[in-house]
């Protein structure tokens, strides 16, 4: 009798790519709720736009490289990515910001380099770093959290008017861009500081007190929270690497209470800092992309610390509302180096 | 008692790196007992059984052998004898598929049965081995063709040192899936186990014998503990180690057990510990109290592709289609046969190759249980390989070198040190057949090195020619300035002449002509000679 013969093993774990990116997808939907409870439609809008960018720029180019579309369409990193960009724009960006972000991440920061497993750079970072760079002022229109007073209107504006000014750039008779949008508290203490006000100072001013609520800003705390209890699920289903989020949080706690000890009233505290802006959102979701990050169980203790220290130097000495996708792209450029001089001592080894 | 124990106290073993918790299917041929096959027509015995050099044919076609009889000497030191399984008539000695991961034909010897079961003379050297010597001893296992029975088939009479071996390691751990043929041993022939393994102690001169077994299975525990506590000394004792794959490998073993890991490049002897498998210590059993050399073991016919799973006593040579007809045939759906466990074992194409030494278990595969895919997704560089491996490689890394053919990372990555378990590709969520990728990186770079080695030989060949045709050149050059110089010398003195009779212009011209005459004249008795 003849038989078909394969190569060993014969028997395999059935996880397959599709199953990790379906489970990264569902940690996400505490921290995209939250994200919508606090910011708005216009986080809706954010999603609906960069998924169906991604997906078409990702469904294009497959066709122009000549490959199979739906299998790799299904393998959902496409999905992932625009998720990933949508949650870290601003809530009210104009439509042609996420476009040209989405477009940037799948058509660029992917498939220019060969597509999934061959890009060396985060692709929603990237997509976010064209964007910020070429528009900054765009990038910082975040509307007022859920709670707070913004002019007349308390929270984010209704459903009519983010539209109207998302996809039409189109505002209510009499409004301007700065009375529905708000500043972000890492953003508002940073210009204040500019201007001589200390911490202190700006989270006791009437005009912001609304905004610092709880320990890290109205909203914004509880967006962190959600994600890091996604975050923490990730971890446990063993998807993503309990490394880099370790790394990333403990090194970013310690360098911020070491500030914040020297000089509480120019640096914002520890917790301030874990859980204000993106930091649950990179922590658990965008540093442990594994395609980009360390793959070495050493290189993403280095990795995750080393993305820590850059976010806090750009948070607090950069130009930029917040620092994650610079300091993950800068890491990202660093990963390959870090696990070549990480690799770990094979069994035997002499110098073990 | 005072004799020291070696390692571990007991019960303090260290963990594995990496590894997996596999289901085992072990039940499937574990509920019947060994069973015994009726003898076929004819055996098929491939003289590569092992790793080494293939053996030496001594019989010729037409000869009749005996059951037992020595079909082939080693070839070298990492070879091993072959020996007649039954007694008749060799009909052919010929080039035949031998199991073997590439499939290739081997020299085999063909026997048709007599059903005579005439054994050769035997005399066995039985409880007398305590008094003979290791070298004497390690003779008797090598006459007798034994390799180590766990599936690497490396000669054991070779492993057999006594380079200050303190601990002898029985391995019973059989940590694939599926495998059931050294659990069954353990349950039936403790005894016989035990005896082998006390011989093999004789021989290194071991201190104590660790016997190590996964804690799956009970009942071999059991019986190795009951003829433990008969035989009364404290020479054995028993390991019982967490079940993981791949525990049961040499390396892995050592390092449950004794907390050290064998030096790269080295032997175990280096930490003083001599690891067999347990099938290898029974085999060693019979050849001393039986004379009985390597002809028969026993085999796992397994796997939801075959109808009644079980273990049976085969004797080498037994083509494998008997084998599985005696366990019932294939079913509806069966798929693919395995040498060897799921993890490890190699896919053979067809079933009418024999049984050899190496043969631990024959696995049927169903169509369901099928994973094989023509495609896989690209790496996404996870990680989930680098948490399985039990050799602490960066499987992933290894991977990406090796599509690249990047030689120098490869070897800087450590590829030569791959156990090939498989773990890596096991959990790999992009399907990616990893170990074929480093069995195919690591071919190419044996292959460069051989093809090296040779160029640099042809290399050194065609330096040294260039240098001969130099020196020839060199010589033939200086000769000839040689010769020049020497005309030079008489065409001066000639002239020389010439200016001394001027005034006699007559004589002179006569002397001129006579002169160029011999110039000419020697100049071409030189030629000659120089011809």
């Amino acid at each position: 009798m003849l038989f078909n013969s394969t190569p060993s093993p014969h028997i395999k774990q059935s996880i397959t790519v599709q199953d990790m990116m379906v489970k990264v997808l569902y940690a996400l939907i505490p921290g995209t709720l939250a994200s919508i409870y606090f910011f708005g439609w216009g986080v809706l809008f954010n999603l609906i736009i960069a998924i169906s960018v991604c997906i078409g720029t990702e469904a294009i180019i497959l066709k122009l490289r000549q490959r199979e579309v739906t299998d790799t369409l299904l393998d959902g990193s496409a999905l992932l990515t625009a998720c990933l960009l949508a949650l870290a724009l601003p809530s009210l960006a104009p439509w042609w910001i996420t476009v040209i972000a989405s477009i940037s991440a799948i058509a660029v920061a992917k498939h220019l380099y060969g597509g999934l497993g061959f890009n060396p750079f985060n692709p929603a970072m990237v997509g976010y770093i064209v964007v910020m760079i070429s528009f900054p002022l765009e990038m910082t229109l975040w509307s007022a959290p859920m709670g707070v007073t913004n002019g007349g209107t308390i929270g984010w504006p209704d459903f009519i008017t983010t539209f109207n000014w998302v996809f039409l750039g189109v505002l209510p008779y009499g409004e301007t861009i700065d009375s529905i949008s708000m500043a972000t508290p890492i953003d508002l203490i940073k210009t204040q500081l500019n201007q001589f006000h200390d911490i202190i100072e700006t989270r006791n001013d009437p005009e912001f007190s609304a905004l610092f609520s709880g320990i890290s800003g109205t909203g914004w705390q509880w967006v962190n929270i959600s994600f890091l209890a996604g975050g923490i699920w990730l971890v446990k289903k063993d998807v993503a690497d309990w490394r880099i989020p370790t790394a990333f949080l403990i090194s970013l706690v310690i360098i911020s209470n070491l500030f914040s000890v020297m000089d509480y009233s120019s640096n914002s505290s520890a917790l301030f800092h874990a859980f204000s802006g993106g930091t649950m959102l990179c922590a658990f979701f965008i540093a442990t992309d594994p395609v980009t990050a360390c793959t070495t169980p050493k290189g993403r203790w280095i990795y995750g610390a080393c993305i820590a220290a850059l976010v806090y130097i750009i948070r607090s000495w950069g130009g930029y509302p917040d620092g994650i996708a610079f300091a993950v792209v800068l890491m990202n450029i660093a990963a390959p180096l870090i696990d070549y001089y990480t690799q770990p001592k094979v069994y035997g080894d002499p110098n073990r | 008692m005072t004799q020291t124990k070696a390692f571990n106290v007991e019960g303090q073993l260290s963990k594995l790196d990496g590894g997996l918790k596999l289901t085992a299917f072990k039940q499937l041929s574990t509920h019947t007992a060994i069973s015994s096959m009726e003898q076929c027509k004819q055996y098929i015995i491939p003289l590569q059984q092992h790793i080494g050099v293939i053996s030496q044919p001594l019989v010729k076609n037409g000869e009749r052998v005996l059951k037992g009889q020595m079909l082939a000497k080693p070839g070298d030191l990492l070879s091993a004898a072959v020996h007649a399984p039954i007694s008749g008539i060799v009909t052919d000695i010929k080039q035949h598929t031998i199991p073997h991961a590439s499939g290739l034909s081997d020299l085999c010897v063909f026997i048709e049965n007599d059903f005579k079961d005439e054994w050769v003379v035997r005399h066995p050297i039985g409880d007398k081995y305590n008094q003979t010597s290791s070298s004497n001893m390690r003779k008797i296992i090598r006459d007798s063709g034994i390799v180590g029975l766990g599936g690497a088939a490396f000669p054991s009479s070779v492993k057999q040192t006594e380079m200050n071996i303190k601990t002898l390691i029985l391995n019973g751990v059989e940590c694939e899936p599926y495998i059931t043929c050294d659990d069954v041993l353990m349950r039936e022939y403790a005894k016989e186990v035990l005896s082998g393994a006390d011989i093999i102690g004789h021989i290194i001169k071991a201190r104590q014998c660790l016997i190590a077994i996964e804690d799956n299975k009970p009942e071999a525990i059991n019986a190795i503990q009951a003829a433990i506590d008969s035989d009364g000394t404290d020479f054995f004792r028993i390991e019982v180690i967490p079940t993981k794959y791949p525990s049961g490998g040499e390396k892995q073993l050592i390092q449950i057990i004794t907390g050290k890991e064998v030096p790269k490049g080295r032997y175990p002897a280096e930490l003083g510990v001599l690891c067999h498998n347990v099938a290898t210590a029974y085999a060693v059993h019979r050849a001393v109290h039986q004379a009985e050399p390597l002809i028969s073991r026993i085999v796992t016919i397994t796997g939801h592709g075959v109808e009644q799973p079980q273990n049976i006593n085969v004797l080498i040579g037994t083509p494998m289609q008997d084998c599985i007809e005696h366990c019932g045939g294939y079913t509806d759906n069966s798929d693919e046969l395995i040498m060897g466990g799921p993890m490890m074992g190699f896919s053979l194409n067809a079933d009418d190759m024999p049984v050899i030494k190496a043969t631990n278990c024959l696995l049927v595969t169903t169509k369901e249980e099928s994973i094989f895919k023509s495609k896989h997704m690209p790496c996404i560089r996870c990680g989930k390989c680098v948490e399985a491996c039990p050799v602490r490689l960066l499987p992933q890394q290894l991977y990406w070198y090796a599509s690249s053919q990047n030689i120098d990372r490869l070897v800087e990555h450590n590829l030569f040190d791959c156990i090939e378990c498989g773990c890596c590709a096991y959990v790999c969520p992009s399907d990616i057949p990893l170990v074929q990728y480093y069995r195919y990186a690591k071919t190419t770079i044996w292959q460069q090195e051989r093809e090296r080695s040779s160029s640099d030989i042809s290399r050194e060949r065609h330096e040294a020619h260039q240098l001969r045709l130099e020196k020839i050149k060199r010589e033939r050059e200086e000769k000839l300035r040689k010769k020049r110089e020497l005309l030079k010398k008489k065409a001066n003195d000639t002239a020389n002449n010439k200016t001394e009779t001027t005034n006699d212009s007559k004589q002179s011209v006569i002397a001129e002509a006579v002169a160029r005459a011999q110039a000419k004249k020697s100049e071409r008795n030189k030629n000659s000679e120089s011809k």
